[in-house]
């Protein structure tokens, strides 16, 4: 029998209506895709050139090796290492905190923790991630540093320790998150061969389970500073607007983040050295939390090498 | 020969599932038996039962007795940890640790209080000799155990398990995910390590169970329908179920 | 190897420190929900009395007792208004030409470096390109609408990873049968794939509203004012959104106002929640129905 195909006629509801969208809309959708690289391209090129404009005003030794930052005051110095303190000190500080809960938090979660208690830990670690950090830079001010206070009576209104201890608090929940996932990644017929063994929940956490997961933690650790590095709302309201480099916790610091608040919220005239300054520490600040960024993704592809 | 494990109309369930029935068998020391029979008839929980590894599934529950050398291992007195040092298991997929070849073997001494550097070599090598790997690892001992072959791997998981010093090794399915050639050489090994080990060997092969085994338990259903010496049961079998199972009739 | 009483004994020790770490690994896992039950409790506890209707129905105000967030809310849903469907229709239009479209090479694996990359960026940073793109060189000044354009590049990144997701449990025999009846990838894309995959994009799309919410530094930069007493009347307005009050109030040294941010920390909170709740409804209700 012979099979006679239908034959499109102009009348035919797949007649020619397909062609035009199939052939347009790829394109279109690849146009917006490539938004995404603009946006990159964006923030490098916005923030190289008004550095570059900077730069000419101000040279990059002084920049890099001034110690003292004052461009809004009579006499002016530009040397960013003293914002580059204050945020490496929050950094530090929310490590310290972060990092023993974070991970603890995790172990548990991935080791010890019974279903129950899994379903409403998780959530609850979740809701603590959603919370806008300007909440928690209240926190920090109202609640934390009045505390602190009666500890260190010497401790300053705005101060650095406050705000590390809730930047760390900020921080937990992303580090206990990646590092159970990194955690929950090694298969479980590891656990068995180490039980089997005669191992107690300890050993297996810590000599299989943690080094197994070890570049994924580290990954996690790396991302969850960076976040840290990046964070503005805290150190704003709580750690103060005095950059040194005294290295004090119990002192007011000003972070790099904060130091483009402070310029931000007044009115600077476009072209101003003081406009041109918060692009150059926005630089810096880009630098430095895209090599952590990079450093986490090149430690996780590491990771899951390994674990293959 | 002795009685080395005596399990007494053991019942288990999960949740409730009745996945063992009525089971009771002694295991003579110092040979291999091995349990046979379709998938999902109990052989592998029966197995876990022994070393206990069906404590960390949630739900279950056990009835009657299951004795080690006259001791009641689900006693409550009874120290998890120790038992699971003194009965080695190996598992059906090669699963070292992504530790060196080393690390891998010392791990299970280490936990248990050997700290003694030359000690620890001492039973590495002992170890590795016993899992017939030594010759081909003792100049790598430092690489990872992942580059090693599969059934390198499985053979580094029986010199681990064997690390600790065990009376008794389970192995469940131990050659299943092993080419012919690397399964022969572990067949040849279960021959040597009878010698000083009780074996208990989960298998999905009868021809292999019938290769390597002084007693066969044939399995269906959560029950134990024959048990009997290896040359009886394959020749001779008493049960038509079992005589069905080792022709080919089913499974 | 040590054996019998010693090895017995050395045993218990290491259960008991089992045990011991046990309890501190709770400890830990406790610390960060005690912390978020101490400061959702202080917030409460001090917005008492201070959160009535007349607080959100009012302006922002020198007086403590007169102080309302209308502006506020309002502003943050302006900015809403704007960065959502952007954000939904760029962010989809990127996951559909990753996951349907884009073949392995260059370009594709550019887009997806980059898209990872931005995620990681500060937020601060986003501001600043804001600031120098659509506050200046595009001349939309300090306005409700340069706000909402930063705050879509902000959380493009979060559609575009939660529309890719979604397509992807889209199953392949749905597009397969397609194919077999003679339809082209982009009529499948539109018609099959899409709407299989629209809740799991919504509610991708609303989380990412939920982040947009609660940030307050890009749009500080991008001209966001802290005080203000008037709504925003077209695109090109000036704004303020909730948390900008909030960092207002926290920030003036009169202690009444502690307790007026503490009050908008409340307002805000329960309109994460709803939002949130909003979000998870809606991927409850999808999942079950396959």
């Amino acid at each position: 029998m012979q099979y006679n195909a239908p034959v499109k006629t102009e009348s035919s509801p797949y007649a020619g209506r397909t062609g035009l969208a199939e052939w347009l809309a790829p394109k279109i959708l690849l146009a917006v895709s490539l938004l995404s690289i603009a946006t990159t391209a964006g923030i490098v090129v916005i923030l190289l050139t008004e550095s570059c404009a900077f730069f000419q005003e101000v040279s990059i030794r002084e920049f890099l090796t001034n110690p003292k930052w004052t461009p809004l005051f009579a006499s002016r110095n530009f040397g960013v290492a003293p914002l580059v303190a204050g945020t490496a000190m929050v950094t530090a500080g929310a490590c310290v905190v972060a990092v023993p809960l974070g991970l603890g938090c995790a172990i548990y979660l991935s080791e010890y923790a019974p279903e129950r208690v899994r379903r409403i830990l998780k959530p609850l670690l979740e809701i603590l991630a959603g919370i806008p950090t300007i909440v928690y830079g209240y926190f920090a001010l109202t609640a934390v540093t009045p505390f602190l206070t009666l500890i260190f009576p010497q401790i300053k209104l705005f101060n650095a320790l406050s705000a590390s201890i809730v930047v760390g608090i900020m921080i937990l929940p992303m580090i206990a998150s990646l590092s159970e996932d990194a955690m929950s990644a090694v298969p479980s017929v590891m656990r068995d061969a180490a039980y089997a063994l005669g191992s107690t929940r300890l050993e297996v956490a810590l000599k299989v389970v943690f080094p197994a997961a070890f570049s994924g933690i580290t990954a996690s650790v790396v991302l969850a500073l960076s976040r840290a590095a990046g964070e503005t709302m805290i150190v704003t309201l709580a750690a103060g607007a005095l950059p040194n480099l005294n290295f004090n916790y119990l002192d007011s610091i000003q972070t790099m983040t904060a130091y483009i608040v402070q310029v931000s919220k007044g009115d600077t005239p476009r072209g101003s050295i003081e406009y041109l300054t918060i692009f150059a520490v926005g630089l810096t600040l880009f630098a430095i939390t895209f090599l952590m960024n990079i450093l986490a993704k090149f430690i996780s592809e590491r990771f899951k090498e390994e674990i293959r | 020969m002795e009685t080395v494990i005596d399990i007494q109309h053991l019942h288990l369930y999960y949740g409730e599932f009745h996945a063992l029935k009525n089971i009771s068998m002694n295991i003579r020391e110092k040979s291999v038996t091995a349990f046979i029979g379709p998938s999902g008839c109990g052989k592998s929980t029966l197995l876990r039962t022994l070393n206990r590894m069906n404590d960390m599934i949630r739900g279950v529950r056990i009835e009657g007795r299951v004795l080690v050398k006259g001791a009641d291992i689900y006693h409550q007195d009874v120290n998890v940890e120790l038992l699971r040092k003194n009965i080695g298991m190996v598992f059906q997929q090669p699963n070292p640790f992504p530790k060196s070849i080393y690390d891998n073997v010392a791990y299970g001494p280490r936990i248990h209080g050997v700290r003694d550097r030359r000690m620890l070599d001492e039973i590495v090598e002992s170890s590795l000799r016993g899992a017939a790997l030594w010759d081909e690892v003792k100049d790598h001992l430092k690489k990872p155990a992942w580059g090693l072959s599969g059934g390198q791997q499985q053979r580094l998981c029986i010199a681990r398990a064997l690390a600790v010093d065990p009376d008794i090794l389970l192995m469940d399915e131990p050659t299943s995910a092993l080419d012919p050639v690397s399964t022969l050489k572990i067949e040849e090994l279960l021959q040597e390590l009878k010698k000083s080990y009780t074996i208990v060997i989960v298998t999905h092969n009868m021809q292999q169970a019938a290769r390597v085994s002084d007693q066969t338990a044939f399995f269906l259903h959560g029950e134990v329908i024959e048990f009997a010496d290896t040359d009886k049961l394959f020749s001779n079998p008493v049960d038509k179920r079992t005589e069905d199972y080792i022709s080919g009739r089913f499974g | 190897m040590i054996t019998g009483e010693a090895l017995r004994r050395r045993v218990i020790r290491r259960k008991r420190r089992d045990a011991v770490f046990h309890g501190i690994f709770l400890m830990c896992a406790l610390a960060g929900v005690a912390v978020l039950f101490i400061l959702l409790l202080d917030v409460v506890k001090k917005s008492a009395g201070w959160l009535d209707i007349g607080f959100i129905t009012s302006f922002d105000s020198r007086k403590f007792e007169e102080a309302g967030m209308a502006a506020g809310i309002v502003g943050s849903l302006c900015l809403i208004a704007i960065a959502a469907p952007l954000s939904f229709v760029l962010g989809v239009a990127t996951a559909v030409y990753l996951e349907e479209f884009a073949k392995p090479g260059r370009i594709n694996w550019l887009i997806q470096t980059n898209i990872s990359n931005l995620a990681g960026v500060p937020s601060i940073v986003y501001g600043l390109l804001g600031l120098a793109i659509f506050v200046r060189y595009l001349g939309f000044g300090r306005s409700v609408l340069s706000g909402g354009l930063t705050l879509t590049l902000l959380i493009l990144p979060i559609v575009i990873v939660a529309s890719r997701e979604a397509i992807r449990a889209v199953p392949a025999g749905l597009r397969h049968a397609s194919y077999a009846l003679g339809a082209g990838k982009w009529t499948t894309v539109l018609r099959v794939v899409l709407p299989s995959a629209l809740p799991g994009m919504l509610t991708g799309s609303i989380l990412a509203v939920s982040r947009a919410l609660g940030e307050t530094a890009p749009i500080l930069i991008v001209g966001a004012v802290t005080y203000t007493a008037k709504l925003p009347q077209s695109l090109f307005d000036s704004f303020t959104a909730m948390p900008i009050q909030i960092y207002n109030w926290t920030g003036l040294p009169k202690e009444e106002f502690r307790h007026v941010a503490a009050a908008g920390i409340v307002v805000l909170m329960i309109v994460l929640l709803s939002v949130n709740a909003l979000a998870i409804m809606l991927r409850n209700k999808y999942s079950g129905k396959r």
